[in-house]
């Protein structure tokens, strides 16, 4: 590869970048968003398998590589391949980022769920489609359910300047000695990635530090290392007290790490949640494209006189326990719109909080469709017991 | 709060998701707000498409496609006559007193179909958008632009100052690109004109033109009348 010719960025500390740096509004799709980030992120390596709808971010980033802010890309073979690339060039000392979509994403789920584990710090971005059959290419996000249950952390990115601010604090968070995994940040396909929305972006001559490999909590971990060690010698892979208690304190210190994430997503991100109306009777708690739907029927809830509030998840690992027991602690009511059939996020609600009763499962649009406001009023409306009639064909 | 939830349906090659973008851009320029999702299949002449524009001098949040509509623009009289459309019937989802702007030259809408939109208060107007852009333009690919200067005429939503500069973005920019048909099918009518400049020039009167249309025809002081309400 002939040696690039790099723009002139000046190094700036994250801080400065994502909280002091003088903004600029631009509309620009997600997909932009996400490059915009790569671009101001001092970014190793890209390394990606094209899926629709990813395949506009990563094509953007390629050409941040052309114009030489991002050193090294290449497009692997398959997910499978992509994913286990970006680990090694993480162990290498690289900083990287790659994205997927939908079925890419559980192609390459076994390589991803395995850097928590070997401690690989990354930025993934996830453009959710539909996984489950009959297959499209649309945004339901059933495949961050898959996710949550890894060690990773996980951002969901309600808009375009959610992506943006997501994925460049995304690096820096990752890195931090007392967290040290990869960051995925999740948004709906289209619906954000080939959307445009207005996005605050500070200077583009401006780049975090580069990755400093020596600030690890461990070392890079190679066969010859605990944990990974017992993958290798098959004595100790069988049925032997050592491997299942490498193995028990090695994910405790991953899950840890997790929770110890959400110090940092607080300070670059300012919480991990976001409340508006605290004093509210109904919430409507969201993550990603279902918060801004949310956004929407909590204004016009307000502007029809009901007390309705809105919590934005924006930190689904660490999941805010605690913050949602505070903020939920009056509600009479809490409904869960959601862009999947299962209902991941409404399980995770009522998992933390002591009256899950108050609960309502839904609204729920399936197969990447649309979540119209209305179905959320509609809820709303039940929630106050008020009777509408909506007149529409549908 | 202003506010239009716009479904646009026509067929591939008419410019929809052109013209969405259009419409969003002009309203980035004058400093309001705007949001689009376009929806298409595999990409061909005459096949469906449609694309979503939310408009509003608020914040806009909601995302996706606009399942319930209070603007409805049909760039092609085959989706309705034909049933070229990925929502069907035409009107599904119009809200009450919403606004339908047909491109047709004839009535075209059945009986049935009539009766629920009587039903729905909705205002049904229909202008050649066609017949206008071969005429102005010399050419029906800017039948799209007919129909957004119809648009712009009765909401008044944006000075023409702000349409000229979106138009300008979109055909003088060189950054933007809708799809890869898009730029070729830009490319076919550039050849066509010879020079952009003229382009954007008829572009301009063709709006202009469904513009005053729309204010002749009385349609602005019935969407003033709908807003107050």
């Amino acid at each position: 590869m002939p040696e690039q010719q790099r723009p002139e960025q000046k190094v700036v500390e994250p801080e400065y970048l994502l909280l002091e740096a003088p903004r600029e509004r631009k509309f620009i799709t997600g997909s932009q968003a996400f490059a915009e980030a790569v671009k101001r992120a001092n970014v190793d390596v890209a390394i990606a398998y094209p899926i629709t709808p990813q395949s506009e971010t990563m094509h953007l980033v390629g050409d941040l590589y052309a114009q030489g802010y991002v050193k090294d890309y290449y497009r692997a073979e398959e997910e499978y391949g992509a994913m286990s690339a970006i680990a090694g060039a993480v162990r290498g000392g690289a900083r990287a980022f790659s994205a997927t979509s939908g079925p890419g994403l559980l192609r390459g789920l076994e390589a991803i769920v395995s850097w928590p584990g070997h401690r690989i710090p990354a930025v993934l971005g996830v453009m959710t489609r539909v996984v489950n059959a009959p297959l499209s290419i649309q945004p339901d996000n059933i495949e961050i359910a898959y996710l949550l249950h890894s060690g990773l952390i996980v951002l969901h990115a309600e808009n375009q300047q959610d992506v943006f601010d997501f994925t460049l604090a995304g690096f820096a968070i990752s890195e931090k000695v007392d967290v040290y995994l990869p960051v995925v940040v999740a948004t709906e396909g289209f619906f954000v990635t080939h959307a445009k929305g207005y996005v605050d972006l500070p200077p583009d001559d401006l780049k975090l530090p580069p990755r400093d490999p020596y600030k690890a909590p461990v070392p890079p971990t190679d066969c010859e290392i605990p944990p990974a060690r017992i993958q290798r010698d098959a004595p100790v892979q069988k049925s032997n007290f050592m491997s299942y208690l490498i193995h028990a304190v090695w994910q405790q210190e991953v899950w840890s790490s997790n929770r110890r994430a959400a110090k940092w997503i607080k300070h670059y991100l300012g919480g991990l949640i976001e409340v508006v109306n605290p004093d509210a009777e109904v919430f409507i708690v969201a993550s990603g494209c279902a918060a801004a739907q949310g956004r929407e029927a909590q204004r016009y809830a307000t502007m029809e006189g009901l007390n309705v509030g809105l919590v934005k998840v924006k930190s689904l690992r660490p999941f805010p326990e605690k913050e949602l027991r505070e903020v939920l602690k009056n509600a009479k009511a809490v409904i869960v719109p959601e862009h999947n059939i299962v209902g991941w996020l409404a399980k995770e609600v009522k998992a933390v909080i002591p009256n899950s009763g108050i609960v309502v499962d839904g609204p729920r649009v399936y197969g990447g469709m649309t979540l119209p406001v209305e179905l959320i009023m509609d809820e709303i409306y039940k929630a106050f017991g008020i009777k509408k009639e909506r007149k529409t064909v549908v | 709060m202003k506010r239009y939830n716009i479904r646009i349906a026509g067929v591939g090659g008419q410019g929809v998701v052109t013209s969405a973008h259009i419409l969003g851009n002009a309203m980035a320029a004058a400093g309001k707000y705007a949001s689009l999702v376009p929806f298409f299949g595999s990409e061909k002449r005459m096949a469906p498409v449609e694309a979503y524009v939310r408009v509003s001098d608020q914040p806009i949040y909601e995302v996706g496609e606009v399942v319930y509509p209070n603007v409805i623009m049909i760039y092609h009289p085959q989706v309705i006559t034909h049933g070229k459309s990925y929502t069907m019937p035409f009107y599904s989802g119009l809200k009450e007193g919403g606004l339908v702007i047909i491109n047709s030259d004839v009535d075209i809408i059945p009986d049935e179909d009539k009766k629920v939109l009587e039903e729905l208060k909705a205002r049904v107007y229909m202008i050649p958008a066609t017949q206008i852009a071969r005429d102005i333009a010399g050419t029906e690919l800017a039948t799209n632009m007919a129909m957004l200067g119809v648009f712009f005429g009765i909401t008044r939503l944006v000075g023409l100052e702000y349409i000229e500069k979106a138009l300008i973005e979109r055909f003088l920019g060189g950054t933007f690109v809708a799809s890869g048909g898009t730029t070729a099918l830009d490319s076919a009518i550039e050849k066509k004109f010879k020079k952009k400049q003229e382009l954007l020039a008829k572009n301009m009167e063709v709006i202009k033109y469904t513009m005053k249309l729309a204010e002749e025809r009385g349609w602005v002081e019935e969407e003033q009348e709908q807003v107050k309400t």
